[in-house]
């Protein structure tokens, strides 16, 4: 087990010096910073000093190594665009990304189990062939698509609801439903599939034949059984979010750290960039190692298969 | 294989045992597409890329305001809705055909190498692609856009990125079991080299896997790709990719829903039939995948 986690660690920590590497990498690959800083009447003199002021003339290791050295201590440059930290920008645009993240957990969760749990209960009832429609369509949906759609509907026909930027909680609805969306249907699959598998088993059938009320039986002893892979699925979920806010945040001009990536894909702003994609797969790969970790505990096969 | 005395042995739902013909509709929908596809330039009544300003946004026809000749309607440049559709089925095709075939072929031969050789090239191999999963695609390929304009290739490289390592897995498993079975033993005994037994004997016997595995990948490669396009980080405009067409229309959904929505029904239509067929593939060829 410890080794298990040691190994997940170390790995980890491997995949996070890969990403530094390729980002550093992809990032001076560009071409030269120097000629997007600089104004266009700037002196071949005074572009070579800020060539030498910024360590540029160095050699590639030695500059990947202060690259590091300096992200370590929290200092990622500065924006080209806004002329402040990198680091700074991402703080403030960290908060909105998490809040359209965790509505969107809400959501699924609160779709997706209960509609998986019921589907598996009453299965080929209607319900269950209208989740089952539902999850099909859901997969197939490209997000970016649905997102317009709900615009298009809630926003310039119905005039319910706002359509882009942030403000009044209303603002986070549409956002987060497109986000959502996505992931119910998965979880909602994976439940179904779940709470198939433990409702045909014996201590399912005892606990019937105990006479226990059925909701007792569903929730108390099918449902906590079934929930192994659906916890997991549902830590999973939050990587496969933070993926997709890239998307959401665009269609719907959500303040996020997504938008904020994509506006300095458009401006070429590089430190934005490189801060921002460190940020999230440094999110990415510590909650990926969580979930394992999680998973080792709460499954003594995985723990010992590894080892 | 032992799955059909297995499938005798257990009395199968009726759902699944009829499952020996093909899904009839998304079969047909994904055959008229891939038509399409290979047809488009004769098929297009219109240039995909050129459009006239005096026909701008026009509507679907049977809408008020439709302008007869453009079945679909119009964009904002006056370009044909149904033109681009069809050229951007060439897109989506090439995009997963391109993308898949590079993958998969890349994909198994290195979990081939990995079974077959095992040791260290086998843990190196594996390690590779635990961390290649470990990395966001869509960042990957954010960074792929600032570096390199944006390009078909780049949603390539991200394709190749994503889905290598699920195909390293699968063959390095099944090579695994096959390296253990008789007839590898016996081409040994016959003298075979190593490279002749990898190729000739255990790699046809991962072909089923292979493909079903491929076959399931189509309908994502599609929605990653027009995710990209849709983000300004996969095909540039003005190439009529579908994720590209959606993105045109972003900004004119109040005046004209059709020039986003459309190609998006496009998308959703093509998928769902893909996800429908790819299941069935893989209920027909390779059970054990069910869970993947």
């Amino acid at each position: 087990m410890q080794r298990y986690i040691i190994g997940r660690v170390v790995q980890s920590i491997v995949s996070m010096f890969v990403v530094s590497m390729i980002v550093f990498a992809l990032v001076r690959l560009s071409g030269d910073p120097i000629q997007i800083m600089m104004p266009a009447e700037a002196t071949k003199a005074d572009i070579e000093l800020m060539r030498a002021h910024l360590g540029l003339d160095r050699p590639w290791a030695v500059q990947y190594w202060r690259f590091l050295t300096q992200a370590l201590q929290g200092d990622f440059g500065k924006s080209v665009r806004f002329r402040r930290p990198a680091l700074d920008l991402v703080t403030e645009r960290y908060g909105a990304t998490l809040e359209l993240g965790g509505l969107a957990v809400l959501i699924v969760i609160a779709l997706a189990l209960p509609i998986g749990v019921y589907s598996a209960v009453r299965r080929g009832s209607a319900l269950d062939y209208a989740a089952r429609i539902f999850a099909a369509f859901g997969q197939a949906v490209p997000p970016f698509w649905l997102g317009l759609v709900l615009v298009l509907i809630f926003g310039v026909l119905l005039h319910w609801l706002p359509t882009s930027g942030r403000g009044t909680p209303w603002h986070v609805l549409l956002p987060g439903i497109t986000l959502g969306w996505f992931a119910v249907a998965g979880l909602m699959r994976l439940t179904r599939s779940s709470m198939l598998d433990v409702l045909g088993s014996e201590y399912v059938k005892l606990a019937r034949i105990k006479g226990l009320p059925e909701h007792r039986v569903i929730w108390r002893h099918a449902f906590k059984n079934a929930a192994l892979p659906v916890v997991t699925f549902a830590a999973l979920l939050f990587v496969a979010l933070l993926n997709g806010s890239i998307i959401v945040e665009t269609v719907f001009g959500w303040p996020g750290l997504g938008l904020l990536v994509i506006e300095a894909v458009d401006s070429r702003d590089y430190p934005i960039v490189q801060t921002v994609v460190l940020f999230l797969s440094a999110m990415y790969i510590g909650v990926n190692l969580l979930v394992d970790i999680l998973y080792a505990y709460l499954n003594p096969k995985i723990r010992y298969s590894q080892s | 294989m032992n799955g059909t005395t297995a499938a005798e042995a257990i009395p199968l739902p009726p759902r699944t045992r009829d499952r020996r013909f093909p899904p009839l509709i998304p079969l047909a929908i994904v055959a008229a597409l891939v038509l399409c596809a290979l047809l488009a330039p004769v098929l297009a009544p219109h240039s995909p890329l050129e459009g006239s300003l005096g026909e701008r946004l026009a509507p679907p026809i049977g809408l008020e305001g439709s302008k007869p000749g453009h079945l679909l309607g119009t964009d904002r440049h006056g370009r044909d809705t149904l033109s681009r559709l069809l050229h951007g089925a060439r897109i989506s095709l090439a995009v997963s055909v391109i993308g898949i075939t590079l993958t998969g072929a890349a994909g198994s031969f290195i979990g081939l190498l990995a079974g077959f050789l095992g040791g260290w090239v086998d843990t190196l191999l594996m390690r590779l692609a635990d961390i290649s999963l470990s990395l966001p695609g869509i960042l990957i390929a954010v960074l792929l856009s600032v570096v390199f304009e944006p390009s078909f290739t780049n949603v390539i490289i991200v394709v190749v990125f994503l889905l290598w390592p699920s195909y390293a897995r699968l063959t390095r498993g099944e090579t695994l079991g096959l390296k253990q079975q008789e007839f590898v033993a016996l081409a040994r005994v016959a003298g075979c080299s190593s490279t002749l037994i990898m190729f000739r004997h255990i790699l046809p016997n991962l072909a089923p896997s292979i493909l079903v595995l491929a076959t399931l990948h189509v309908g994502y490669v599609i929605v990653l790709e027009a995710a990209l396009s849709f983000l300004g980080v996969g095909i540039p405009p003005p190439t009529p990719s579908w994720g590209v067409m959606v993105a045109d229309g972003r900004g004119l959904i109040e005046q004209a829903w059709w020039v986003s929505i459309l190609p998006g029904i496009a998308i959703l239509i093509t998928v769902l039939s893909l996800n429908i067929l790819g299941d069935w593939v893989r209920d027909r060829l390779d059970p054990k995948l069910r869970q993947v």
